[in-house]
């Protein structure tokens, strides 16, 4: 029973190896390699998951900065466009404020020269008063010749002096 | 997911219905296994006693012919050399004479199923004896069963398994993944069809043996040598640089050579009878409890017919059929200790160096 027969020894090498040959070129190979396939399939199909799932994530991410980047340039037209307003509102005081004050200077200009005007006006009308008064006051004095000649005299003094 | 959970469940109610049609048939092939026995028991019972070591023998030993039951006799064909002779092919049953006696054929004796010469001379006996049928059996039905695997892989290409393909695929993925993967490492891929067929061989030729009639192929010595002595072969072809060192020079380099010699007269020969003690272990293991199994079971159903008892009868054949249970589990339990010692011995072979 512990003796090894040849005969069956020899049997055994050969159908067993005729056996693992027609099994390993006909059966493990396809086998294994439909295995692999499956395998790589699957892991493929998991990556592609993967993959997708980093995908949304970046397609998500670029939205969120989309969006940050147009909310950015909003803001920046609002503040632009005040500013311009607040440019234009500045300029226009100030326009407002240079025709302002060029009024003010031509009145006060105009007010001077009617001033001066007037002033002349009021000296001419005073000269005119003062003459006629003085007219009336010298026909009332010169009645008499005594006081004429003295006067005359004083001008000529005076004349005399100068 | 509910509708995963209700289609598990379906699908596990399936399984056990399958496992209790399994299991039926399972049973059926338990009680036909003492049939044989019976039929021997009740011829005992009319003359000669009753001797179980011969009918225990008769079962696991090889023969030239094939009895399949008590009386149905297949004589299979004798092919000898002999110096004398030459190559001689005939058929067993010349060895038998009307009253199934054996007697010698030509210059051949037939003594104890060993042939030899009548003038004692040695013969060289290649006959397709009874484990030389069954070694042919198991290797048909290893083909039938896993090309019809693989043909399910072509005709499923891309879709889930099915059939026979869904029930062998998680078992070649186990030895795939858990015996010869981590076993071997990176180079597995080379090994893989050897370990896969050494398996299965082995796995079916001890399912084939628990058969009622059959032979006791894979608890025979020769075969299991056979089978060890082609993985002792490959792994010494596969053995790399740093296995071989391992053996041959274990001290390493850091010792001078005057010193290590001395110490490598004893140490050689130990190494060398390591590399043999694995396969002749292989060897022995599978032959002895195949073998065991088949002495156990063949023991206890004899108890009936020592004890000519009806109540041990019954005791008996219970606990065979316990007995043979837990055979089929180690069936497939040797299969894969052959297969994941083999793994490890080419792992061994092929480590790359690592302090």
């Amino acid at each position: 029973m512990v003796t090894p027969e040849i005969g069956l020894i020899i049997w055994q090498l050969i159908v067993f190896l005729v056996v693992f040959g027609i099994l390993a070129g006909f059966v493990w190979k396809p086998i294994m390699g439909a295995l692999k396939a499956r395998e790589d399939q699957i892991e493929d199909a998991l990556q592609a998951a993967e993959n997708a799932k980093a995908e949304m994530e970046q397609i998500k991410s670029d939205n969120e900065y989309l969006l940050q980047e147009a909310r950015a340039e909003r803001d920046q037209m609002l503040k632009d466009a005040s500013e311009v307003a607040n440019q234009i509102k500045e300029s226009a005081q100030n326009e407002t404020a240079g025709i302002a004050d060029k009024m003010i200077a031509d009145a006060k200009a105009t007010i001077e020269a009617e001033k001066k005007a007037a002033l002349a006006e009021v000296k001419n009308l005073v000269a005119e008063l003062s003459l006629d008064i003085a007219e009336k006051v010298i026909r009332e004095k010169l009645s008499d010749d005594k006081s004429q000649k003295e006067l005359i005299d004083k001008f000529l003094k005076e004349v005399k002096v100068n | 997911m509910r509708r995963q959970t209700t289609v598990m469940k379906k699908n596990q109610e399936a399984g056990s219905f399958k496992a209790l049609i399994f299991s039926g048939f399972f049973l059926i092939l338990f009680l036909a296994s003492t049939m044989p026995v019976l039929a021997s028991g009740g011829h005992e019972e009319e003359g000669e006693k009753f001797n179980p070591s011969e009918l225990i023998n008769h079962h696991i030993s090889d023969a030239h012919s094939w009895e399949i039951t008590h009386g149905v006799v297949i004589h299979l064909p004798v092919i000898v050399y002999s110096e004398e002779h030459g190559l001689d092919v005939f058929s067993s049953s010349n060895f038998y004479n009307e009253n199934h006696e054996v007697v010698p054929y030509k210059d051949y004796i037939l003594e104890h199923e060993h042939i030899h010469m009548a003038n004692g001379h040695h013969v060289f006996d290649i006959s397709l004896t009874k484990n030389v049928l069954f070694l042919l059996i198991n290797s048909v039905i290893l083909l039938l069963v896993f090309f019809s695997v693989a043909r399910g892989y072509k005709r499923n290409a891309g879709s889930a398994p099915r059939g026979i393909q869904s029930f062998f695929e998680p078992i070649i993925l186990y030895v795939r993944d858990e015996i010869v993967k981590p076993n071997i490492g990176p180079k597995y891929e080379r090994y893989l069809p050897f370990l896969l067929t050494l398996f299965f061989f082995i796995w079916f030729g001890n399912l084939l043996g628990l058969l009622p009639g059959a032979a006791n192929l894979t608890g025979n010595i020769a075969v299991t040598l056979t089978l060890a002595t082609i993985v002792l072969v490959i792994t010494l072809f596969s053995g790399n640089k740093v296995y071989w060192s391992h053996i041959f020079d274990p001290l390493g380099p850091g010792m001078p050579w005057l010193a290590k010699i001395p110490l490598y007269i004893i140490l050689w020969p130990i190494e060398l009878i390591g590399i043999l003690t694995k396969p002749f272990s292989l060897t022995i293991r599978l032959f002895a409890n195949i073998t065991a199994g088949h002495i156990i079971i063949l023991s206890i159903i004899s108890l009936t017919f020592i004890a000519q008892s009806i109540m041990v009868g019954i005791g008996a054949t219970l606990f065979a059929t316990v007995m043979n249970m837990l055979e089929l589990f180690v069936a497939i339990l040797q299969a894969y200790v052959f297969t994941l010692l083999a793994s490890m011995y080419f792992g061994q072979a092929v480590e790359e160096h690592h302090h």
